[in-house]
């Protein structure tokens, strides 16, 4: 069984940007262009063998630069320990390699990242919006895209409110 | 209901014309086997062994709208999801009601946000709305049957 | 064929370009609809199909018709109040859902739970799993056209139904799971309640088993469809007992204990062919396993709190507010201002009826969560749906649909 860390620095060394520990969970962060090969390598190199992606997970950091994160929750089904890859990405044109060919899982995780962050994942094979609806404007999950909050009806202003609300017809 | 027997004993009763339509229109109304999320599992339980909806005459969920007279709206209704439910609501044969079941149908509930429809009247009419997050299947069956009662009380010029 | 019709229905075929086979493109094939308002799929899943006669070529889930925003919604409210968001995902299994997510601000805040909390944890949700096993077992049967077990199931459910609400006041919804431990302590009518559903439920799994194992329809409709092989199973991430159909041991109760699992004995049933039929002997098999959880777990319920006394993160007892004054500032700061977790990421994984639930949870030190995920399991094994309906008939596609135990609220969130 080999040390996670160790061994991505020593296959990565340009790859890895930073490494640290919280709650006993180990996180990498990776640069965004090595992040197919980082994979394949947990996935294949014996000691590592990070067998199972987990979850791939979009993160919007603003107002921060990078603003953008995506981690993937790896796990090892032969050592049972889990590592978390983590990719950070800039404002503009968030883009990203897919890792689609290493874990078919991602799959939709990606697309929902695509469709409610608008990160884009180069060589994904259907990248669509997966939870919107396909001409919506915006990715909803973005902190700067409002919650679109309704005003909450009292007793107090109900007839102005019930004034603006559309009501259907037959 | 009114119902009367003058001829004594020909077995013949005499009824008005209203009554008999909305008895009816009460008595077998099917609904649409329409389910979005939460409440439809208790629109499920509504009418499994124990609550047994087909005491009201509603045994047979529809999932065809064009077979079907009340549209029981049981969930979060997404705004990807409104387009379709009016679509169902159109299919639909006169008459028609609705019963919004749940406070995510009727107002939103807690989903204040970007991705519910605030109230499913906005894009279909409501006759009866269903409190409670989900409403236990008392409360359904209450809402039916206030609809019946309101069925039963529509008059022949209101049809035309 | 006028000039018009050529022009739109070019239109359609290029959305269709990628998606659907080129013989499709050229009308050999028929591309059908199915959703999002169908009796089978479960609520509002919409499928497209690409069909050959009767073979399923290809097959296009479309999710996002029950896309609620819970996580953009659990982003504007404090960490307690969010919970109510969590219940409300997958519906089916609204104990886990707290479980996970209180799991992950334990986590983070480093929180202790009483080991009474942790029992009545493990027993909950492991009642909560035989409920949602009831309703995939009474619905998947009435997908494949087996009415009656769908009664019976729905009786048995109403039971457990009692119990969730005898503990939180809730039926459904319960939001019982705090963290640092519950809501509030059992009522003395719980325990009575759970001993009578032990001693009843058995003899009912029977008469289930009794209505569909050997039944030659049932055999004909689940042997044999659904195939899917270990490799594949691991590649496409599936778990829970869609993934130990396929005979892979990995259950996250047995690999990485959470809430004092370890303390209770229970078989992980597997299945050896992958088909829809081991998913279901797997399933009710669960539900025997469970009870025995169930009992162990009331058998050896712990005396002591039911929730943590750290009162930086856990409210005071009522009864305390009264007399202290220190006591009323922290219920005063706890449900104005909520509590603040240290700056930080993790991922907590649980076993849901359906599979690993996961929940990443990052703070930034406010009092309101940064960004929280639910890795679902019904989202990543609706993107298997493809793999598994390929090459069998459309008829086949309802129990397909049925044995990976969708559910919807889980998958579009």
């Amino acid at each position: 069984m080999l040390d996670p860390v160790e061994a991505l620095t020593s296959a990565f060394p340009q790859a890895m940007e930073d490494t640290y520990e919280f709650r006993g969970e180990i996180t990498v962060i990776v640069a965004a262009e090595n992040i197919v090969e980082v994979c394949r390598h947990c996935r294949d190199t014996k000691g590592l063998e990070y067998n199972f992606l987990s979850d791939v997970a979009g993160v919007d950091y603003y107002p921060q630069e990078p603003r953008f994160a995506v981690s993937y929750h790896l796990y090892s089904m032969v050592h049972n320990r889990s590592l978390r890859l983590k990719v950070f990405l800039p404002g503009d044109e968030p883009e990203l390699p897919s890792v689609t060919e290493v874990f078919p899982a991602a799959n939709w995780s990606e697309r929902e990242i695509y469709d409610l962050f608008g990160v884009v994942f180069t060589g994904h094979p259907d990248l669509r919006r997966i939870l919107m609806p396909d001409g919506w404007d915006g990715h909803p999950l973005r902190k700067d895209y409002p919650l679109g909050y309704e005003t909450v009806l009292f007793s107090f202003n109900f007839d102005e409110i019930d004034k603006h609300k559309p009501y259907a017809r037959e | 209901m009114g119902v009367t027997s003058k001829l004594g004993d020909l077995g013949i009763v005499t009824v008005r014309l209203e009554d008999a339509v909305n008895w009816a229109r009460t008595r077998a109304m099917w609904p649409m086997l329409f389910g979005l999320a939460c409440c439809a599992i208790e629109m499920m339980s509504t009418q499994a062994s124990v609550y047994d909806l087909s005491r009201f005459g509603m045994e047979l969920m529809r999932p065809s709208p064009r077979q079907s007279d009340l549209m029981i709206v049981a969930g979060r209704v997404s705004r990807k999801m409104a387009p379709v439910l009016r679509q169902l609501y159109d299919q639909m044969p006169d008459p028609k009601w609705v019963l919004s079941m749940g406070d995510c149908a009727s107002c939103g509930g807690v989903y204040n946000n970007y991705a519910i429809v605030q109230g499913v009247d906005e894009i279909v009419p409501v006759d009866v709305y269903v409190a409670g997050c989900p409403p236990r299947p008392e409360q359904l069956i209450h809402g039916i049957i206030t609809l019946h009662e309101r069925v039963k009380q529509e008059r022949i010029t209101d049809w035309a | 064929m006028s000039g018009l019709q050529d022009s739109v229905w070019a239109g359609d075929i290029q959305q269709l370009k990628g998606l659907v086979s080129e013989r499709a493109l050229n009308g050999e094939t028929i591309v059908l609809n199915m959703g999002p308002q169908h009796p089978s799929t479960h609520g509002v899943l919409r499928l497209m199909l690409e069909l050959d006669g009767e073979t399923v070529v290809t097959c296009v889930p479309d999710i996002g018709y029950l896309h609620t925003g819970i996580e953009k919604n659990m982003e504007a409210k404090q960490y307690e109040k969010s919970i109510t968001m969590t219940d409300r995902m997958d519906y089916l299994n609204p104990m886990g859902n707290n479980l996970a997510y209180c799991l992950a601000i334990e986590k983070i805040i480093d929180l202790d739970v009483p080991l009474r909390a942790q029992y009545l944890r493990v027993l909950l949700t492991e009642l909560t799993r035989i409920n949602s096993h009831l309703v995939w077992l009474g619905t998947h049967a009435l997908d494949i056209g087996a009415m009656s077990v769908f009664l019976y199931c729905f009786r048995e459910r109403e039971k457990l139904q009692d119990i969730f609400e005898i503990v939180s006041g809730q039926r459904m919804m319960t939001t019982y799971f705090r963290p640092g431990g519950l809501w509030r302590d059992v009522p003395e009518e719980f325990e009575p309640a759970v001993r009578d559903f032990i001693s009843y439920f058995p003899a009912r799994i029977e008469d289930y088993e009794r209505l569909l194992t050997d039944n030659p329809l049932w055999l004909d409709r689940t042997q044999g469809i659904g195939f899917l092989s270990a490799q594949d199973a691991v590649a496409l991430g599936c778990t829970g007992p869609t993934l130990r159909g396929s005979g892979i041991n990995w259950d996250i109760r047995k690999a990485l204990p959470y809430s004092s699992y370890e303390h209770f004995e229970f078989d992980v049933p597997l299945g050896q062919h992958g088909d829809v039929y081991d998913r279901y002997l797997i399933r009710v098999e669960e539900m025997r396993q469970s009870l025995r959880i169930v009992q162990q777990a009331l058998d050896s319920l712990p005396d002591g709190p039911f929730r943590s006394n750290n009162r930086k993160y856990v409210p005071p007892p009522r009864s305390e507010l009264g007399t202290s004054m220190e006591a009323l500032i922290h219920h005063f700061k706890l449900w104005t201002e909520g509590f603040r977790p240290p700056e930080g990421e993790v991922y907590v994984r649980v076993e849901s009826p359906r599979g690993e639930l996961g929940c990443y949870l990052i703070s930034d030190g406010s009092p309101k969560p940064w960004r929280v995920h639910f890795r679902t399991p019904s989202f990543i094994h609706l993107s298997a749906l493809p793999h598994l309906a390929k090459g069998y008939l459309i008829a086949d596609l309802v129990g397909i649909i049925g044995t990976i135990d969708i559910v919807l609220g889980d998958a579009d969130r």
